[in-house]
């Protein structure tokens, strides 16, 4: 029934690293589509994201879900779309993370993803680790961490790349990238940030669309958490922060972090944790866009 | 002999590894290693105390409203204001992690568990008209399950029907988890990683709109958990009921206790308790950590949580875990919800005792069965359903517009402790404050305890333990492994092996 729909498939492979799992997490909190659409139905008519791998919630495990990893990689070659959760660590030769053995040796997240990388047709850099290497490359980056896009470098490996950076990053950053990828293909450079980020969620700073953006102008500064005001002085960083979460909101559109009255901390930012942070202090006023 | 290995072990956060070395079908050794190193410890070390929340919770994308709450705590301590938080901050706190439990219970049970269980290519037999088990039912036609298909045929024993509704409470299961983490959102910001818990209270302040819109996703929750979730798992304890019997572990359970009440109790109190039920209070300074088999520094073990060191040495001989070895009073400890349920049982708690007993009385089992695979399944709902059945009348204590957050400094030099009961169990955060930074942090999360190395005087982990002794049916399809590790509900990125018995041929068995 399945072959006579003629539906175009695209094979997808999850691949997670040194992780916590929210990215996961967060793209299960998806609503609509929601996460059984994006597992089981064409989320564009006659398309489907035909994802084979992902640690968390496959059923097989062990050897069998190898074989689904590998299988998958070569039936597919140059063909399927990598979505990579995580950081790669790189120090030691990747002897911190370290995910199966192969002819008595450990194989390192390194290694797997670089031959995961060569034979994919585009990559998604998921959430902040996997795109500028966030939390796990935190200075002093104690396990040599990067992000995908210095990995693939690093290698000289030319896989197009997009990132979809935020810890985690919303379900619909994720979806929407998905959707645009089976419409149309890889996107135009132009629809890039420099950061390799699409424009679409990630063009305009917080602070341009943030309710609270009025108390700025009126200078009506919070001093302490629970106080109507502007959440400068308490070290928000959506002033040098782009992504559309005042427009978006998370959770179904329930709420965002300046809406339970904490201020941005910056976590879509290549600079995330380092730059953005003691994350309650005050911006340095040379830093702050006109 | 016979290794069996499973990598990765799959349907748990983070990367495991499983090798057992079995004798006539009898799993005789054990040996758990975590290998993915992430140093968050040493990366918190020099920066802004008041920033260790929005680390820790880094540390897991599951557990991550458990690390801020515990990270709070061991902050409000250091700074000096650990008697000053405003009810509604400790309230909003209380609602945000049981939030977060209640959707990490459920995603536990249907989306890591349940697969071990039922069946999922009987769905090609379907014949209603859910449009969603008709689509996974088109996939199972075609032969083409995808994420669903299964690693093995064999021991599974529930009626078509059963195995069919389940799918089904898998899939809606997806929805609820959901809405329990936008039940968290409505005060915590967002999640995974909300930003509300700071130390001195919540940045969020309660409203009643907000606290409606709370209690009705609330109530759908708790039809939920009372009219599927525990019928489910009772429906599938029924048909494996020799589970009860399967993957005691250590015998010793500690838990911390959680969720501060007004009186300064906590809902449920804090002790350990041995298989003979009987219950200790907790005594913190019998927590030791050891690193003989851990890829750390030896001249750190055997130090207590507040002095510990984070040194990795990952070529360290004779080592093969990331994880350590933390021991209370010298030995291995369950943590987890069967901790919570049954230090509380023991306590005489009421609303316990019955919530276990009605549930066992089908059975006609006792109590000391719950030390097994489904003993800890059972525990985690039945601790889901108590807080979740709590959480009304918390919520209905807040006081709308009023403060929940209350200022401070960050002091020159201190030290603070958080204990609290994670989703997964016992959780503790420790912190040592020079020159206003952050000169040491150092956690012990739940899986820590549960699927530690053998500590320095050679004594499996918990985890470890629960599998020796296990009689497999057939070692081809190891379905028994997969089923006693994930009744721990392991939360780590880490890596499981078995101990090379001295002597003896060993043939490496790869299941295919």
């Amino acid at each position: 029934m399945l072959a006579t729909m003629k539906i175009e498939e695209f094979p997808a492979i999850w691949y997670q690293a040194a992780n916590c799992g929210g990215c996961s997490i967060s793209i299960f909190n998806s609503v609509s589509p929601g996460i059984e659409n994006i597992l089981i139905d064409e989320i564009i008519p006659g398309k489907h994201i035909n994802l084979r791998f992902h640690t968390t919630i496959m059923a097989a495990e062990g050897n069998a879900a190898i074989r689904l990893l590998e299988n998958s990689k070569k039936d597919n070659k140059d063909n399927y779309i990598l979505i990579v959760e995580g950081a790669i660590p790189t120090a030691k030769n990747g002897t911190y993370g370290t995910t199966v053995n192969k002819d008595g040796r450990r194989i390192s997240m390194a290694t797997q993803l670089q031959s995961l990388a060569q034979d994919a047709s585009v990559i998604i850099a998921l959430g902040t680790c996997a795109a500028f290497g966030g939390i796990a490359a935190a200075q002093p980056n104690p396990t040599g961490c990067m992000g995908v896009d210095q990995f693939l470098n690093a290698r000289r490996i030319t896989t197009p790349l997009i990132n979809v950076p935020g810890c985690p990053p919303h379900p619909d950053w994720f979806t929407g990238t998905i959707a645009s990828l089976l419409l149309y293909g890889l996107p135009k450079p132009e629809e890039l940030d420099e950061y390799k980020r699409p424009k679409a969620f990630y063009g305009k700073p917080i602070h341009e669309n943030c309710p609270r953006r009025a108390y700025f102008e009126e200078g009506k500064f919070a001093t302490s958490f629970g106080e109507p005001g502007c959440l400068n002085e308490l070290g928000c960083k959506g002033p040098v922060t782009y992504a559309d979460c005042p427009l978006r909101k998370w959770n179904n559109g329930i709420n965002w972090c300046i809406g339970a009255g904490s201020p941005c901390i910056g976590c879509c930012e290549p600079g995330f944790p380092d730059l953005v942070s003691p994350f309650y202090q005050k911006l340095n006023a040379t830093s702050l866009p006109l | 002999m016979t290794k069996i290995v499973i990598e990765p072990v799959t349907r748990i956060e983070g990367h495991l590894r499983i090798e057992v070395i079995t004798e006539n079908n009898e799993i005789k050794e054990a040996r758990s290693s975590g290998t993915l190193f992430r140093g968050l410890e040493i990366i918190l070390q020099g920066r802004d105390p008041g920033d260790a929340p929005i680390y820790t919770q880094r540390i897991c994308g599951l557990c991550t409203a458990s690390h801020s709450m515990a990270s709070a705590l061991t902050l409000d301590s250091a700074f000096g204001i650990a008697d000053e938080i405003p009810d509604n901050g400790r309230i909003l706190r209380n609602l945000i992690l049981g939030a977060a439990h209640i959707a990490d219970h459920i995603l536990h049970f249907y989306h890591l568990a349940i697969l071990d269980y039922v069946d999922m290519t009987r769905i090609a037999n379907y014949d209603g008209g859910d449009s969603t088990l008709n689509s996974i039912k088109r996939l199972a036609e075609a032969d083409e399950l995808r994420l669903f298909t299964a690693g093995y045929e064999g021991d599974y024993r529930l009626s078509d029907k059963a195995n069919m509704e389940l799918v089904a409470h898998y899939i809606k299961a997806l929805e609820m988890r959901r809405k329990a983490q936008e039940m968290l959102s409505i005060f915590g910001g967002k999640m995974p990683h909300n930003m509300a818990i700071v130390p001195g209270g919540v940045t969020a302040t309660p409203t009643t709109d907000k606290m409606l819109s709370f209690l009705w996703r609330l109530n759908e929750l708790r039809d939920f958990i009372n009219n599927v979730y525990i019928p489910d798992i009772l429906t599938i304890a029924e048909a494996y009921s020799d589970y009860f019997k399967i993957g005691a572990g250590c015998g010793n359970l500690l838990s911390y206790g959680n969720f501060e009440l007004d009186d300064e109790k906590r809902f449920l109190n804090s002790g350990t308790v041995s298989t003979e039920l009987k219950l200790s209070p907790l005594d913190i300074d019998k927590i030791w950590e050891q690193v003989k088999y851990s890829w750390y520094a030896s001249s750190t073990t055997g130090r207590q949580p507040r002095q510990a060191e984070t040194k990795p040495e990952p070529n360290k001989k004779g080592a093969y875990s990331w994880i350590k070895a933390p021991r209370y009073d010298g030995k291995a400890y369950e943590a987890g919800p069967l901790a919570r349920i049954m230090v509380n049982y023991a306590n005489g708690n009421q609303v316990v005792k019955n919530l276990v007993d009605s549930a066992l009385a089908q059975f006609k089992l006792s109590p000391k069965v719950m030390f097994s695979v489904f003993g800890r399944h059972i525990a985690r709902a039945l601790y889901t359903k108590l807080v979740a059945d709590a959480m009304p009348a918390w919520l209905l204590q807040l006081r709308p517009e009023e403060p929940a957050y209350i200022k401070s400094t960050v002091p020159e030099q201190a030290t603070g402790m958080g204990l609290i009961e994670a989703a997964r169990g016992a959780l503790g955060h420790w912190i040592e404050i020079k020159d206003h930074k952050i000169a040491n942090y150092q956690c012990i999360t739940p899986s820590t305890w549960n699927l530690s190395p053998k500590d320095d005087r050679g004594q499996p982990g918990p985890m470890e333990q629960a599998l020796i002794g296990t009689k497999m049916k057939d070692e081809n399809t190891p379905l028994e492994i997969g089923r006693i590790i994930r009744s721990f509900d392991p939360c780590l990125a880490c890596a499981v092996h078995l101990i090379t018995p001295k002597g003896g041929n060993i043939d490496t068995l790869h299941i295919t």
